[in-house]
């Protein structure tokens, strides 16, 4: 009886120890400015989850390290509260709130996916507790009216938007047969409405719909019919496992199509593991890191990669240097508001208009940048088969020719 | 609705033999959770989760330069290890009891496994290169993967080695004798502990084999195994228990199924379509029985 009394009392202790230490996070604790998050650490997201952690967790690092953040003639350092929200939007918006209501956070980082961005934002919002995110993309997040909502992000109805009317522009101007097939998902179903308007803007047809299911790993019979058809662009988004699907089954039935347009060509890693296969084919991107952006921080696209590279041991995905970018555009909106109000900060944050090494960001009411283009990639192979991505569009960035038509595999 | 597939008749051989290799492969995953659905009575939810994990496998030969072929032999190796173990953690306590039990069981052992893969493996969606290269019919009309083939092969090969050995060696005979009757096997001399667990550990080697052959020929991720499980399910309750010809024709069946579903209803309800035609068998053997028991009465 006695032990046991010990060992509750015990538990208690450091039961009240911890409350009292959680209670002690606030917006700002001494030096510090505190940032919450809900990530995905674990569950269907975890690996995006981690790059944008990872992007998150190297601005903060790099911007205490030059200085920190002035207001008010004090210096601040970032931190970051990480909760893990298991890839789930419902545990997600719940963690939003804990961390607003119980943890006292007053600025948020956004969380990884559209779907999970769209979870928090209503609680943010409500609480009127600025969010600035790199990773949802979804149109709908900036279609809602949303005050507090930052995107560093080209929303993703522009996706594929500059492919469409590339393959316009090399076919004379004239309208182009685009065949389509979409994962039915928020993100995918937005790339969608961009190819739409972009195909009534250029008089382009649409001769393949095709919607591909969450479980999907076989998408031959819309090549089939692609095969069929023949049109001059095939369109694919379907996040890593739309891009790996559609790679593996082009090159195995030898489809063969003028132009062929993805997203998340750098998550799947294609030039990298499935080189040959995945040669000539165009890829969405926020960023690419021979862009010619700069900033104080991370100078540029290059120096970004190779200070990346030394720190996780891989490679950065535009998903991380995108989460690097939100932690510049907090830093610059609290200094220029000179104050921790969350009105001040938000107003401070709708008026950015900076460029860092990921791009030039400017806010449009709705909260989606407006000033950063997508770019364009193509995958690109010598003849020892090494594949590397190189950006061919918009042309003021390209750093090769785009190859079109891509060549027919007889000939390959 | 699309009837691109009637208006070019190519389309449907293509589909009808894409259909039939796929069949094929899902067979050989119906048939091991046919086999231990016949002997032990279980039903196993984790069935699609045993195949991705031997395409796991299969992807990691893959990763470290062995040629994911292999996987068709070391995948199964693993995996009826795996098998045993799981059933002498967890299986060999349902085994008696209620079919329901047995389903809460392999639910929650599924939920585990995809946890862990996902934790172990990460969220990637991921494929093992064969660089098999294809094969063209009818003057490039129908294109035919040459993995997909290989993988019709070594699952019909599997299947045959799998009936021969029921049939003629030792254990293959205590299997089907406990199938038939656990009881009367066990007074004659039947190890019905060791029967069982060799059962549940072929059917997760040819989940083994199945998941190595998917790796080979479409993608695998930690959270794709429950199309597989309802796919088995339901070629087992169309074909029946211990009905091998009927198994592999029900197979079949439902791959090209799938195929026409797909061309024809549209991509995104192929796998609706399969739940879809789970009720509606499901639904009407429930009449059919309501019929026989009239007759009873």
């Amino acid at each position: 009886m006695k032990i046991n009394k010990i060992i509750l009392s015990f538990i208690s202790a450091i039961a009240l120890l911890l409350s009292s230490s959680v209670i002690s996070f606030a917006k700002v604790v001494g030096d510090k400015i505190i940032l919450g998050s809900a990530i995905s650490l674990t569950g269907k997201y975890s690996s995006n989850g981690v790059h944008t952690q990872n992007g998150y967790n190297m601005a903060v690092d790099r911007i205490n390290s030059m200085g920190g953040v002035k207001v008010g003639g004090k210096t601040y350092k970032f931190e970051i509260i990480y909760y893990d929200d298991e890839s789930n939007p419902k545990r997600a918006a719940q963690l939003a709130e804990r961390l607003i209501s119980q943890d006292g956070v007053e600025f948020m980082l956004g969380p990884y996916s559209s779907g999970l961005t769209k979870a928090i934002a209503p609680v943010t919002e409500k609480y009127g507790v600025p969010m600035v995110e790199a990773n949802g993309a979804s149109r709908s997040l900036f279609t809602k009216g949303y005050k507090y909502l930052f995107a560093v992000l080209a929303p993703a109805n522009l996706y594929l938007d500059v492919a469409i009317r590339t393959a316009v522009e090399l076919n004379g101007g004239k309208g182009v047969r685009i065949a389509q097939a979409f994962e039915q998902d928020a993100f995918s179903q937005d790339v969608r409405l961009g190819i739409l308007d972009a195909a009534k803007d250029t008089g382009s047809e649409i001769i393949i719909d095709d919607k591909l299911p969450k479980e999907l790993n076989d998408m031959a019979a819309t090549l089939v019919k692609v095969k069929q058809m023949k049109p001059d662009v095939l369109v694919v988004s379907g996040h890593t496992k739309g891009a790996l699907t559609a790679i593996r089954q082009i090159a195995e039935m030898k489809v063969d199509v003028p132009m062929l347009a993805m997203t998340h060509c750098d998550a799947a890693k294609l030039s990298k593991q499935h080189g040959k296969n995945s040669q000539y084919a165009l890829c969405a991107s926020q960023w690419h890191k021979t862009l010619t952006y700069k900033d104080d921080f991370f100078k540029d696209g290059m120096t970004y990669a190779a200070d990346f590279t030394k720190e996780f041991g891989y490679d950065p995905p535009y998903q991380a240097a995108e989460s690097s970018a939100a932690l510049l555009v907090f830093k610059d909106a609290f200094e220029r508001a000179n104050s921790f109000d969350q009105k001040k900060v938000r107003d401070a944050l709708a008026a950015t208009n900076m460029q860092t090494f990921y791009g030039n960001i400017k806010f449009a009411p709705g909260g989606q940048n407006v000033d950063k283009p997508m770019v364009l990639f193509q995958v690109m192979c010598d003849s020892a088969g090494k594949c590397e991505n190189k950006v061919v569009a918009p042309l003021k960035w390209a750093s090769a020719k785009l190859i079109h038509p891509v060549p027919k595999w007889s000939e390959r | 609705m699309d009837f691109m597939v009637f208006q070019y008749p190519m389309i449907s051989v293509q589909a009808c033999l894409d259909g039939i290799l796929l069949g094929i492969l899902f067979a050989l995953i119906a048939y091991g959770m046919a086999l231990q659905w016949g002997v032990m009575n279980i039903i196993n939810i984790a069935q699609g989760d045993l195949v991705i994990l031997g395409g796991y496998i299969a992807y990691f030969m893959y990763l470290y330069g062995i040629h994911p072929a292999w996987g068709v032999i070391v995948a199964p190796i693993i995996m009826y290890f795996v098998g045993v173990g799981l059933y002498k953690l967890v299986i060999n306590k349902v085994v008696d009891r209620d079919l329901f039990i047995s389903i809460l069981a392999t639910f929650g052992i599924s939920i585990l496994f995809m946890q862990l893969m996902n934790f172990a493996f990460g969220a990637d969606v991921v494929l093992a290169n064969s660089g098999y290269g294809t094969t063209f019919l009818f003057d490039s009309a129908v294109v035919l993967p040459n993995s997909k083939i290989f993988s019709a092969f070594i699952s019909i090969l599997f299947a045959i080695c799998l009936v021969i050995y029921m049939k003629k060696s030792k254990l293959g005979r205590a299997i089907r004798a406990t199938a038939q009757n656990a009881r009367a096997a066990k007074i004659l001399g039947v190890d019905t502990e060791k029967v069982y667990a060799a059962t549940f550990g072929i059917n997760a080697a040819l989940c083994g084999v199945a998941g190595a052959l998917i790796s080979i020929t479409f993608t695998i991720h930690p959270y794709m195994g429950l199309p597989y499980t309802i796919r088995s399910f339901m070629i087992v309750i169309v074909a029946g228990l211990g009905n091998l010809p009927g198994v592999a024709l029900s197979g079949m069946g439902l791959g090209v199924f799938e195929e026409f579903a797909d061309y024809i209803l549209g991509t995104e309800f192929r796998i609706g379509a399969v739940f879809l035609l789970l009720v509606l068998i499901l639904v009407y053997r429930r009449f059919k029985l309501s019929r026989k028991r009239e007759y009873l009465k």
